[in-house]
């Protein structure tokens, strides 16, 4: 396995009223192997779709990127890009997809116009040549009759479609990585499943990296390698899939299991996580979860690093000293 | 499979519902959307709600689920008369609620209400939570102007929200607050039952879970009965009795919720239920990923409606050909001719 | 959140938005205290020494008739801004009710009020005014206010009917309905409401139309008629000494340029200030 990313203490800032500034993304760190699926989960305003875009310096002003940040694609330092050097490494290194497939399509250009058009951005080829890769892409996402949907216009497909055709534009780039940010959200589920499968497949078949963001524990479960959970602007835990959904251990990725209602098992009642997510300005000092959490005790009120559950298994939270073993060993945030 | 929910909390009613004992009554309900102008050649209709008939019982939860472009949030509007029906009819505690003129209509609204989706929207940005949640007490003169703001505290304090909000603007709360706040509307007027228009698909889970629970305890201690539409199962699963399928403007399957969920009988149900992404890898079921899209509700397909989609192993020309009619079968009622030997998602991986 | 006073506020921030108000607040004041310091603007102390030069005793000059020519400035101000905000209140009445009515009603109703909209958008505003005007010998100020009022609320009535067509999907509209509010409880606790800042931003950038709708018919003699000052009416007096005492043409002039630039810069903040989007 090879490494193709690497975010570093990741802050983002906002004006917040009074010559002060809100962090909605506050010291973030992950890496991204080839091949593999990362999902950053949360709930809104957890930050992890702006994360997303700030991968590739489309953080919306107001916001910044703080200085500190690392953001290091494969040799490439991200944020010390601009200009034409910035631009070739969006869609052409790092693809996006978004949850809206309407919006994200321009509506008065074909389907074929549009696809093209991502290819002749990135690559130098004839035109016949460009519209023919076009077709083969629609073919790679799963589009029954691919001649006709490259003449149709956006507003006649379905949103299945229409989000199919995102993810053929950001193919067509043929980028190492792939972020998709609540691709199916949108979407009815017998929808979702079709193009879950689609980016599932690509994955394996093209090798690419995908950072899936999304707020479904649901979509995780089936799809993802590693999975970071998100609250108030830090990654809480991390660790695999498969640990995550065995031993799930900050309180609040606890509290986001007991949320979800499930169609198979024994049916009880919900156990929700109490209050809502707090607005960056009103983040606790210390444990950021501790005003809903239900184990917060003395020691929340100081802020806790990532520490070792289990191997390979980290939260935020000061629990893991009383059930962790072994050695603490520190990740890459210094918060 | 016992046919009763594990753990319900709630008193199962009885399968047999005559139209005595119901709440709701709706029969052959029709809503067709005309479009086309005064002088462009009339488009065929979109066929919305094709004949759909239910019944929903005092104190129970029906659900209708499907996906977007079913016509679940059609019926919903329909019954209410927040839009017109093309036809049918529709019996609220005797009533015909279709052929009520505006007065009447206006005094039954008391009796029938409606929580929406967008808690962003249902507010009015321009009017405190408290002239919100007092605005049904003062159309229908539930009390006397000094006893409202109390009315409004108790309202504020039962949907789990601090009195002193009244006085807040919309702008100023949580989506989850605000939808706490639309149900305290909602019940300002007593009503007996509620339609929820996905009520929760737009919150975050957790407060998704505070919003299910809040529902389950006014239905509870205020014998609601709700009309609860959605499109998530699991969701579903956590609140109705009974729960029934639509597509394309039908209900194509309809049963108690723990029968209807163990042992779906129409293959769109089965579907459904496969795509539900569930929270636990190792329980990872055989998914079933239907092909194709959702064909369009103004030209639905000829025969069973579903039959485009289908992957029923006996699927033939008589699907394409004859409409399947609901019909009881192993507990619940599907409108699939080969129901009995619908596959179920354990089996149906090969698909 | 007080919406009016928020988009008030919001305006006033911008620099553009500043000027504006400004602006239309200095004429607005100077037409209201500017009279009581001035000299009566019909006063004519030597009818033989008309035409005087701007200089001490008169700022802007006299006319041909030797009338002061600020005081009749400041009193044409009175006359064209009461013109004016009379006119854009009766005709964003006029609309905002038409539209309120088309939009929610829907129907026939609607159908009916759009065609009698689309058609009177056909006919130039203009060529009613002068036809109706023409049939009088001297116009009445009030005919003429309830005229420019009558024949201004066509675009009105189509911006709130739109905006009312978007407002009905909202949530909340549906909710009241469902409370079993009536229709007009709807429109006046609902819509109008929320509609009120696109109908603040189109009476606030009709007052310039109308004020130089006002100084174009009583140029042509079909407005306000003299002695009583007004701008437009000014400028037509002036025309016989348009070179040898261009003062008696520019200052009332001026006005009307000041006066209308002045509400249409207050009138776009408005809107950027409704809609970011426009900006």
């Amino acid at each position: 396995m090879s490494r193709v990313l690497e975010v570093e203490n990741l802050k983002i800032s906002f004006p917040g009223g009074d010559h002060t500034r809100v962090y909605p993304v506050d010291g973030v760190s992950f890496q991204l192997e080839r091949g593999q699926t990362l999902a950053l989960v949360g709930e809104s305003g957890c930050g992890k779709s702006l994360t997303s875009l700030a991968l590739l310096q489309l953080v919306p002003p107001p916001g910044r990127i703080e200085t500190g940040s690392v953001i290091r694609l494969g040799d490439t330092d991200v944020l010390a890009l601009q200009g034409e050097a910035l631009r070739r490494i969006r869609g052409r290194r790092i693809g996006m997809i978004f949850q809206d497939p309407m919006t994200s399509l321009n509506p008065v250009f074909t389907v074929e116009d549009q696809i093209v058009e991502g290819i002749l951005a990135h690559f130098k080829m004839a035109r016949a040549k460009a519209r023919e890769r076009a077709l083969q892409l629609l073919q790679e996402v799963g589009i029954p009759d691919p001649e006709q949907r490259l003449k149709a216009y956006p507003h006649q497909l379905s949103g299945g479609m229409r989000q199919r055709v995102m993810i053929a534009i950001a193919l067509a780039a043929e980028p190492e990585i792939l972020v998709a940010d609540e691709p199916t959200t949108a979407l009815d589920v017998t929808v979702q499943a079709q193009i879950l499968e689609v980016l599932d497949r690509l994955r394996t078949s093209r090798g690419m990296a995908v950072l899936l963001i999304t707020h479904d524990l649901g979509i995780v479960a089936g799809r993802a390698d590693r999975v970071a959970v998100m609250y108030a602007g830090q990654i809480i835990e991390e660790t695999s899939t498969g640990r995550l959904f065995a031993n799930p251990s900050h309180p609040y990725t606890q509290g986001l299991f007991a949320s979800v209602p499930r169609i198979t098992g024994p049916l009880k009642r919900l156990n929700p996580i109490r209050g809502s997510v707090p607005a960056p300005a009103a983040w606790p000092s210390g444990c950021r979860f501790r005003p809903r959490c239900p184990k917060a005790f003395d020691k929340s009120e100081l802020e806790p690093p990532l520490l070792p559950v289990e191997p390979d298994h980290l939260m935020r939270c000061w629990l893991a000293e009383q059930q962790g073993a072994g050695t603490r060993q520190e990740p890459g945030t210094k918060s | 499979m016992s046919s009763i929910p594990p753990g319900s909390r709630f008193p199962v009613p009885g399968s047999a519902q005559n139209q005595r004992d119901s709440l709701l009554s709706v029969r052959d309900l029709i809503k067709h959307y005309q479009s086309g102008g005064l002088f462009g050649r009339a488009a065929p209709p979109v066929r919305a709600v094709d004949g759909v008939s239910f019944e929903v019982a005092p104190g129970e939860t029906l659900a209708l689920v499907g996906e977007s472009g079913c016509g679940k949030s059609s019926v919903g509007r329909t019954i209410l008369r927040l839009q017109e029906p093309t036809s049918g009819q529709a019996l609220f505690e005797g009533v015909d609620v279709f052929s009520l003129d505006r007065a009447a209509l206006r005094a039954l609204r008391r009796r029938m209400q409606i929580i929406f989706q967008d808690p962003y929207s249902s507010l009015n940005p321009r009017m405190t939570v408290g002239s919100a949640i007092a605005e049904g007490i003062e159309i229908h003169h539930l009390a006397p102007r000094q006893e409202i703001p109390a009315r409004v505290s108790a309202l504020l304090e039962e949907v789990g929200l601090d009195p002193a909000y009244a006085r807040r603007y919309p702008h100023e709360f949580s989506g989850g607050q605000r939808q706490r706040i639309g149900i305290a509307r909602a019940l300002a007027v007593q009503p007996a039952f509620i339609v929820c228009d996905e009520p929760v698909s737009a919150l975050d889970v957790s407060v998704q879970a505070q919003v299910l629970n809040l529902l389950s305890d006014l239905q509870q201690h205020r014998g609601l009965s709700y009309l609860f539409i959605a499109h998530d199962l699991a969701v579903v699963r956590q609140i109705a009795h009974r729960i029934a399928v639509m597509y394309l403007g039908r209900i194509v399957e309809e049963g108690a919720t723990g029968q209807l969920l163990s042992n779906p009988r129409h293959p769109y149900t089965v579907a459904l239920l496969s795509a539900v992404p569930e929270p636990d890898p190792g329980a990872r079921r055989s998914r079933i990923v239907l092909g194709g899209d959702l064909p369009s509700p103004s030209n639905p397909p000829p025969g069973c409606p579903f039959h485009t989609r289908c992957f029923h192993p006996l699927k033939n020309e008589r699907c394409r050909t004859e409409v399947p009619l609901l019909r009881p079968i192993q507990g619940t009622v599907a409108a699939c001719h080969y129901a009995e030997s619908t596959p179920q998602p354990e089996q149906a991986g090969a698909a | 959140m007080i919406p009016l006073l928020a988009v008030l506020r919001s305006a006033w921030r911008k620099p553009r938005g500043r000027a504006g108000a400004v602006l239309l607040l200095v004429v607005i004041l100077a037409a209201l205290v500017g009279p009581w310091f001035l000299p009566d603007p019909l006063a004519q102390p030597d009818i033989l020494q008309g035409s005087l030069p701007p200089g001490p005793g008169h700022p802007f000059g006299t006319d041909q008739l030797n009338r002061d020519v600020l005081a009749r400035v400041v009193a044409g101000a009175r006359v064209s801004l009461s013109v004016a905000f009379l006119a854009v209140m009766l005709s964003a009445t006029l609309g905002a009710a038409v539209g309120l009515l088309a939009g929610y009603w829907g129907g026939t109703v609607d159908s009916a009020l759009m065609r009698l909209v689309d058609g009177a958008l056909a006919i130039p505003r203009l060529f009613i005014l002068l036809l109706v005007l023409a049939a009088w010998e001297r116009v009445p100020l009030a005919a003429l206010i309830f005229l420019i009022g009558a024949t201004g609320w066509f675009a009105t009535s189509r911006l709130v009917r739109a905006e009312v067509l978007r407002l009905r999907e909202e949530g909340y509209v549906h909710a009241a309905e469902a409370l079993g509010a009536r229709r007009v409880h709807v429109i006046l606790r609902h819509l109008l409401p929320n509609a009120a800042g696109p109908l603040l931003v189109a009476a606030t950038l009709a007052i310039g139309d109308v004020i130089l709708l006002e100084a174009g018919l009583s140029f042509l003699g079909l407005g306000v008629q003299p002695p009583a000052p007004s701008w437009g009416g000014m400028v037509l007096d002036s025309k016989e000494v348009l070179v040898s005492a261009p003062w008696v043409s520019i200052f009332p002039g001026l006005a009307i340029v000041i006066t209308v630039l002045s509400a249409n810069l207050f009138g776009e903040a408005l809107r950027d200030a409704v809609d970011p989007r426009s900006a």
